[in-house]
This record gives C-alpha cells, sequence and structure tokens, in this order.
C-alpha cells in the first residue's frame, strides 16, 4: 500500500501551551488509520492541521504527495481531502436529500455544471447512500430536527456522497446510541472497502477502534505516544498507563 | 407547469403589459417601482440567498448611471469637452445616436458593473458578516466621493444626457417598458437559477459558509459570480435609470447611498429574506407606502423613513413572507413530520 | 494632478510643515480615540456593531454648540453633553438596541444604520444644514516663525479628551460596575450565573458610550467643526480604529486613533479638503485589506 497523508514533525501551539510536538505519522492508501488518546491530547488539533483550519509552527504534511500545510480548506477539500466535526455541521434548514445534493463532489465538476439542476442519478445516489446510512425514511424532514446521532450519520453520508480519496473522521460514535455503533462500525467499514475510501479515525471508543484500524496512533500530551497495530497497543503498558493514569 | 400556475403569471403578464395604458398618469410612478423591485431582487440574490449583505450595491447603479451616459456621449463627442460645457455649449443627438447610445450604452452599463463586482468582490468577500456590510458601504461611499471630484465626468454637478427625441408620452411609456422588460427577465432568470445547483450551493454558503468550505465547494467562485449577475442588473436598470432622469449628479442621484441603497434592503426585509416573491412584495408595499405618505410628512420624510427602516428591523424582521412561512410551512415545502414525507414522491 | 504633485513638493520642502500636519492630526485624533473607545465598548460588551456612533458625536456638538447660542459658557457643554446623550442613549437602547442585542449581527447593524439617518436628518430639520463651530476667544501660540500655531482651544480640548478617556479607564478598572461591564464582555451567561444583570450592564454601556461621543462632540465642536450629515465619517473613522485597533486594546484604540487623524490631515493637506470623506473611507477599505491579508496568513477570514 502506498501512503496518502504523510504528517512530518508538526509542531503547534497555542500561546504558551503545546497542542502538537513533532508528531510523524502516515496513512496508508486505502486502508482504517486510528488515531487515539486521552482528552487534550491533541488529535483534533491534529485533524485541524491537517484540513488547514490553522497555520502549523512547523513540519510538513503531505497529501497524495503534495505539501498541503499551507492550503486553506477549501483547496484541501478540493484535493479530496474532507473531514467531519466532532460537532455535527448539517445544513439544518434544509431536508436530508438537499444536503446530500449539496454535497456532490464540487471538485468534480465543471463550472457549467452549476447551472445545471440535478440529474436522477444525482438523486437516486443520494437516496441509496440515505439508505446506506439508514436514514431513507427521513429524508425529507429538515435536517436541523434529526437526532443528534442522526445527523451524525447524515454528515457521514454528506462526506460519502462527495466521494472523497481520504476521510477525516472526528469521534464518529460519540453521542451515538450504543445500540446502533454495530452498525455504524459495519458502515465504516463498508465504506472502506466497498468505495475505497482511505479513513482516519479519532476515536475514544476502544472497542470501536480496535475492530477497525489496521494501524493505531496514540497520543499523549501533545506528543506521539505510541504505534502500532491493534493487538500492539492494546497490550502497550504506555498506552494504558496514559489511560488510566491520566487524571 | 400546472394550469392556475400558467393561469397566475398570465394575469401579471397581462397586467405589466396594460398598466402603462390604464393608469397613464402613473407610467413614471410605476417605473419608479419597477426600479424598487429589479433593486431588490438583485440585493436579495446575495443578502437573501447567499447571506451577503452588502450595504454597498448602489455602487453599481451609480456606475451603471455614469457607463450609459458616457459610452452614449463618446460615440458623437469627446466626453471632456461635453462635461466642460455643461449647460451652454450647444450638442446636438440625432436619432440614431440616441438609440445606439441607449443600446450600448445601457448593456455596457451591465457589463461593466459585472466586472466591477468581480474586481470589488475579490477584496470585500473576503470579509465576512458585518465587515462585508461595512465594507461595501465604505466601498458605495467612497465612489460616490471620488466620482464626484473627477471633473472628466462633471465632477459635483454631475452630468446630463440629450432628452428623448420622441414626444413625452411615448418616453414615458419606453422607460416603463424598459423597466418592466429588464424586472421581468430578472424574474425568470432568478426562478431558474434558484432551481440549479447554483442556487443550492449559494444557499449552502448561507447557511454554512465553513461547512460548505470544507466539502470543497468554490465559495469565492459561486460568491464573485452571484456578485456580477446581480450587478448587471443594477448596471442596467441604473443605464435605464440614466436616460429616464436626464440630468444626475453624482451624491444625490446616481451614487444615493442613503436612499435607493438602503431602501432596496429596507424592500427585501419587508417582503422577505431568501425567497424569489418577498422582495416583490416588499418593493411594492414599501413604494405604496412612500408615495402615500410622502406629502404628509412635510419635510419629515427622510426621518419617517429612518425609523421605519429601524421598526422593519427590530420588529418585522422575516418580514411577509417569513411570516407565511412561519404560519403556514407546508406552502412552503417544509415537512415537518414522517407520514406526510411518505406520502409525497 | 499637478496640484498634488505641487503639495508633496511643499511636504519635502519645509519639513516643518509635517510637523504642524502632524500636531493637527493628533490632536483631533484624540477626539477620534475617544468615539472608537466607545464604540469598542459597546462592539465588545454586546456584540452591536453600531453606525451611529458618528452621530452621537455629532448631536453632542450641537447640544454645545446650542448652549452657547443661549449665552452660556462653552466649556459647560461637554458635561452637559455628556448627560443629555447619557439619557438619549439609554432611550435608545431600551427601544431599539435591546430588542435587536440576540439577533444576528447584520440586525443590529441595519437598526443603528436607521438610527444614524434618523437622527440625521433630525439634526438637520432642526438646526439647518450649516457647517457650525464654537469660538473659544483664546489666543494661539505659535512656533517657529509662526509656521506652526497652536490655537490655545485645542490644547484644551485635547486635555479635556485625556481627562474624560482617564476617568472612563479608571472607572472601568475600579468600580463595581466597571467590572461587570468586563465580566459580561468576556462571558454573558457566566456572568449571568454569577448574578449580574446583564442587562442593566448593556443598558449601562451604551449609555455611557453615547455619553462619551457627545462629550467627544462638544469638544470637536469648539476645535474644529459639525454639521447634520457629518455623523457617517465620524462612525467610518470609529470602525476604522477600532478594526486597525482590535477590541480591548486601549493602547492600540489611542495609537490608531491619533495615526488616523494624522493620517487624514495628510490627505487632506495633498489631495484637497474635498477629499475628506473619501480619504477616510479608503482608510477604512485598506485596514480591512490589511487585517484580510494578515488572517489570510492564519488561514481564516475576517469575521
Amino acid at each position: 500500500m502506498s501512503t496518502i497523508i504523510e504528517i512530518q514533525g508538526v509542531s503547534k501551539s497555542y500561546g504558551g501551551v503545546v497542542a502538537n510536538e513533532d508528531i510523524s505519522l502516515t496513512v496508508e492508501k486505502g486502508g482504517i488509520t486510528g488515531l487515539i488518546g486521552p482528552n487534550g491530547s491533541g488529535k483534533t488539533t491534529l485533524f485541524n492541521s491537517v484540513v488547514g483550519y490553522h497555520p502549523i509552527d512547523a513540519g510538513s504534511i503531505k497529501f497524495e504527495d503534495e505539501e498541503i500545510s499551507t492550503f486553506p480548506v477549501q483547496k484541501i477539500a478540493r484535493r479530496g481531502l474532507l473531514r467531519t466535526f466532532q460537532q455535527t455541521r448539517i445544513y439544518g434548514a434544509m431536508n436530508g436529500v438537499e444536503n446530500m445534493l449539496i454535497s456532490l463532489p464540487h471538485r468534480k465538476m465543471k463550472f457549467l455544471d452549476a447551472f445545471n439542476r440535478n440529474s436522477e442519478s444525482d438523486y437516486e445516489k443520494a437516496d441509496r447512500l440515505l439508505e446506506f446510512v439508514g436514514l431513507y425514511e427521513k429524508r425529507f424532514l429538515r435536517a436541523g430536527s434529526l437526532s443528534f446521532g442522526q445527523q451524525k450519520l447524515l454528515e457521514f453520508a454528506m462526506a460519502l456522497m462527495n466521494e472523497p480519496a481520504a476521510l477525516l473522521l472526528d469521534e464518529p460514535t460519540a453521542g451515538i446510541n450504543p445500540t446502533l455503533i454495530n452498525g455504524l462500525i459495519d458502515r465504516l467499514i463498508r465504506a472502506n472497502q466497498e468505495f475505497g475510501i482511505t479513513l482516519f479515525i479519532i476515536e475514544h471508543n476502544m472497542r470501536v477502534i480496535m475492530n477497525m484500524a489496521d494501524k493505531i496512533y496514540c497520543l499523549s500530551h501533545g506528543q506521539m505516544l505510541a504505534q502500532g497495530a491493534p493487538d500492539d497497543i492494546q497490550n502497550d503498558p504506555r498506552v494504558i498507563d496514559a489511560y488510566l493514569g491520566a487524571h | 407547469m400546472k394550469k392556475n400556475t400558467v393561469i397566475f403569471y398570465g394575469l401579471i403578464l397581462a397586467f405589466i403589459i396594460v398598466a402603462p395604458f390604464i393608469f397613464p398618469d402613473f407610467r413614471t410612478q410605476l417605473a419608479a417601482l419597477w426600479l424598487m423591485i429589479i433593486v431588490a431582487m438583485t440585493w436579495d440574490m446575495t443578502g437573501g440567498q447567499m447571506g451577503y449583505n452588502s450595504l454597498g450595491n448602489i455602487v453599481f447603479y451609480g456606475t451603471g448611471m455614469y457607463v450609459a451616459a458616457v459610452v452614449t456621449i463618446a460615440l458623437a463627442y469627446d466626453v471632456g469637452a461635453y462635461t466642460n460645457a455643461f449647460g451652454g455649449g450647444v450638442y446636438k443627438f440625432t436619432d440614431q445616436q440616441y438609440f445606439l447610445g441607449m443600446l450600448l450604452g445601457i448593456l455596457g452599463a451591465g457589463v461593466f458593473c459585472s466586472i466591477i463586482a468581480v474586481v470589488i468582490g475579490f477584496v470585500t468577500f473576503g470579509l465576512r458578516g458585518p465587515y462585508f456590510a461595512i465594507g461595501t458601504l465604505g466601498v458605495a461611499i467612497a465612489a460616490g466621493e471620488l466620482v464626484s471630484n473627477w471633473e472628466w465626468v462633471g465632477g459635483g454637478q454631475g452630468i446630463a444626457l440629450p432628452v428623448y427625441p420622441g414626444d413625452l408620452d411615448t418616453g414615458k411609456v419606453l422607460f416603463y417598458f424598459l423597466f418592466a422588460v429588464t424586472g421581468v427577465v430578472l424574474f425568470i432568470f432568478l426562478k431558474w437559477l434558484y432551481s440549479t445547483r447554483f442556487g443550492a450551493a449559494i444557499n449552502a454558503i448561507r447557511d454554512d459558509e465553513e461547512k460548505a468550505e470544507a466539502m470543497g465547494i468554490h465559495t469565492l467562485r459561486y460568491k464573485l459570480t452571484t456578485w456580477a449577475m446581480s450587478a448587471f442588473f443594477v448596471g442596467v436598470v441604473g443605464g435605464i435609470s440614466a436616460f429616464q432622469l436626464i440630468h444626475f449628479e453624482p451624491l444625490e442621484t446616481a451614487y444615493q447611498t442613503i436612499n435607493l441603497g438602503i431602501f432596496m434592503v429596507v424592500c427585501v426585509l419587508l417582503g422577505g429574506k431568501g425567497t424569489l416573491w418577498g422582495p416583490i412584495i416588499g418593493a411594492i408595499l414599501f413604494h405604496v407606502f412612500k408615495e402615500v405618505t410622502w406629502n404628509y410628512f412635510l419635510g419629515w420624510q427622510w426621518v419617517a423613513l429612518g425609523a421605519l427602516i429601524v421598526v422593519t428591523v427590530v420588529y418585522f424582521q422575516d418580514g411577509v413572507m417569513g411570516y407565511l412561512a412561519h404560519r403556514k410551512p407546508e406552502w412552503f415545502g417544509v415537512r415537518l413530520d414522517d407520514k406526510k414525507a411518505e406520502v409525497s414522491q | 494632478m499637478d496640484q498634488i504633485l505641487i503639495n508633496l513638493s511643499l511636504l519635502a520642502e519645509f519639513p516643518i510643515v509635517n510637523l504642524k500636519i502632524i500636531l493637527d492630526g493628533v490632536m483631533i485624533g484624540a477626539l477620534f480615540a475617544l468615539a472608537a473607545y466607545g464604540l469598542a465598548l459597546v462592539w465588545g460588551v454586546m456584540n452591536v456593531k453600531n453606525l451611529a456612533q458618528g452621530d452621537f458625536v455629532i448631536a453632542g456638538g450641537y447640544v454645545a454648540w446650542w448652549m452657547t447660542q443661549q449665552g452660556m459658557p462653552p466649556l459647560l457643554g461637554v458635561p452637559v453633553a455628556f448627560i443629555v446623550l447619557w439619557g438619549l442613549g439609554w432611550v435608545i437602547y431600551k427601544t431599539v438596541i435591546s430588542r435587536v442585542i440576540e439577533r444576528d449581527l447584520f440586525t443590529s447593524l441595519l437598526a443603528t444604520f436607521g438610527l444614524a439617518i434618523m437622527m440625521a436628518q433630525l439634526l438637520n430639520l432642526m438646526f439647518g444644514s450649516d457647517t457650525q463651530s464654537v469660538a473659544l476667544g483664546y489666543k494661539t501660540l505659535y512656533f517657529f516663525d509662526g509656521l506652526i500655531d497652536v490655537p490655545v482651544a485645542k490644547l484644551i480640548g485635547v486635555l479635556m479628551a485625556a481627562t474624560l478617556a482617564i476617568g472612563v479607564i479608571l472607572f472601568m478598572k475600579s468600580s463595581r460596575m466597571g467590572q461587570a461591564i468586563r465580566a459580561t464582555a468576556q462571558d454573558a451567561r457566566a456572568a449571568r450565573v454569577l448574578g449580574i444583570d446583564t442587562e442593566k450592564v448593556y443598558a449601562f454601556t451604551f449609555s455611557l458610550n453615547a455619553a462619551i461621543c457627545g462629550a467627544a462632540g462638544a469638544i470637536i465642536v469648539m476645535v474644529w467643526i459639525i454639521q447634520p450629515f457629518y455623523g457617517i465619517t465620524h462612525s467610518v473613522r470609529a470602525f476604522v480604529i477600532v478594526t486597525a485597533a482590535g477590541l480591548g486594546n486601549l493602547p492600540g484604540v489611542i495609537a490608531a486613533g491619533l495615526g488616523i487623524g494624522a493620517l487624514e490631515q495628510y490627505g487632506a493637506h495633498i489631495f484637497g479638503i474635498g477629499y475628506q470623506q473619501a480619504i477616510a473611507v479608503l482608510l477604512l477599505i485598506s485596514v480591512l485589506l490589511y487585517r484580510l491579508i494578515q488572517q489570510r496568513r492564519l488561514r481564516q477570514s475576517l469575521q
């Protein structure tokens, strides 16, 4: 497998607080990579650095061998690197289908394509993906009236609609009803295998991430603590310390 | 289209065509109403549909006026000499020069304003929210000040165009229909535009621009295009106004920041932002209110207008359409429970 | 164009003229800074961008002018304008601002723009559209063989502005109300939870802002001129200063105020007095541009 995201020696601090210090990691194309760590260990900061929400202090971030660490958000998104938000962001005033149609991959469109109406196949694709995440029955409801978990699923479906090359998911299972988590894991794996989307996931739920990821990185206090296959991470005493020992 | 819709639009169109003949005394008034409707609809393109509240769209109106005037004059004479001889010189225009100037001037005004919008937009669309409003207001004020100091186009005295060569009444009908055709074209254009992906994309920018960026939508491109299209129509009606008013000066007529510049915003708010009909309803309400009450205020008109703005903004911000959407959501295709969702489609 | 070049060469030829321009600019800039401080206060505490700021200044000026017309001493106009505008600010807060404070920012911006139009037109109806000023009748000091003239009236004006500023700063630092205002600015919800009556704080802040502007206006009428429709230019200046300095940056506001004053004087000298409003607005646009580029570098937009 080849590398799709390559992070090299990235540091980021806010004022005096060091959020990321000399982080290096790689995400393999077509795989599922996990990023774990206790609260405040700098996971979301790292995500934000990758997708362009703030400048980084040092280091390099490459996406498909292109340096993206100085690009603004839209430009990175148009390369096919997408993220979902920890606090979901959907268009609350629009219904589910409209939310899906707005997420069509604009980067693959020519400018004049914008002046067409959505085609029959666009609607079909929206319906198919809504069914895939289990929101088909609710597709005409105002998205803002959906529950938090459903909004999260909608956001995931919107990301799939966009046909990204790689998708960064910030805590996909947080706030989701535990009985639905198994279904979500299944869908994430299917998205990875059937649609060929590389996943890079921040996750707190150990069971979830251990079941999915091929490789896991663990951050602690802004530094890379451990990396390896799920089994190695699970048994790594430093990781256990970081989770149990940290107050 | 459904039969009712056809009848509805047919009736409106018929009224538009016969209106200047059944109300011959109100031709200028009706033209002014069209102007209000058009600028309100164009303001809503950015303000209502895209969420970028400009206070400076008047810059396109003023620029449109000047472009139309300069093009018409330049076709026949030297502009500097013409404006220099303001009031004194004898400059005659043949019918051919007049109408050719009108055609090229009005279209040129639209095209030029589109270009201006793209150029200004590169800067102002980096600004969000209130900064955008203040920035565009600044652009409008600056444009007026600069033009009023620019002697080549007549400076603070303004510029005068030739009078319509035919008789006065035909002229009034002509100007009415110039505005009316522009308005109808704009309405059809917007109805189509808002039904395309483009419409959805600018709505997405309004609702959550950061999310739209994160989904890879070319936000700047959409914003510039929308503003350029909006500016085209404002420039065109500016050009028509220039011919209709014959003489205009920069600060009070062309770049009238606190008159038309703010009226268009009030119209849209009165009628309801982000809807196709809202600006039209708002413009009619506002125009009627303004014309009916104007004479009773005895010099207090402008105070009353300021008060109207405050009252509209404070108490009636969602406008007529917003009120209806709140009371009758089903009219607007909003579905609130699962059952209805199953019935349709 | 030729005139501009002549004006420029004049500056190079007589460096002392620069000093005069800067002095003039700094003295008037001190008053701009006062109005801008009020704007920053309201902006920071209640997130309302007040476009009627300049009209408060002009209204204060007319209060002082009207008093001298009635034969009262001009300096008395400053405290009276402070009090009158306080009342006006309170009324405006209760009738308009308190109803738009929770809405989106464009609402408050537009509401205050409507207020600005109303106030300008009312002042026009009451006092006419002529420019007005109040002559204090103090003598003028001359330096450098008369090349530099400093009217004592302007010095008094600057002194009063400084006194007012220091008074307000001390009040904000040490009084209970000042603390409550600062707490509300940081987090209105937390302030409410802790028992601060934010409604009262808002009303107080807005009234205080109007009063500061009024006092500034009363000083401006003594050292410069006022006219009913000059308000918008003062508002634009206040926005330039606050945008350049950032919120909650008092030294920045003062520095930017003095700088804007000097830049405007330079602009008026080089391009002619007819461009005064255009210069204020172009300064606004350049400050916005500068901040925009700054934010770009942080991969952010200006909002």
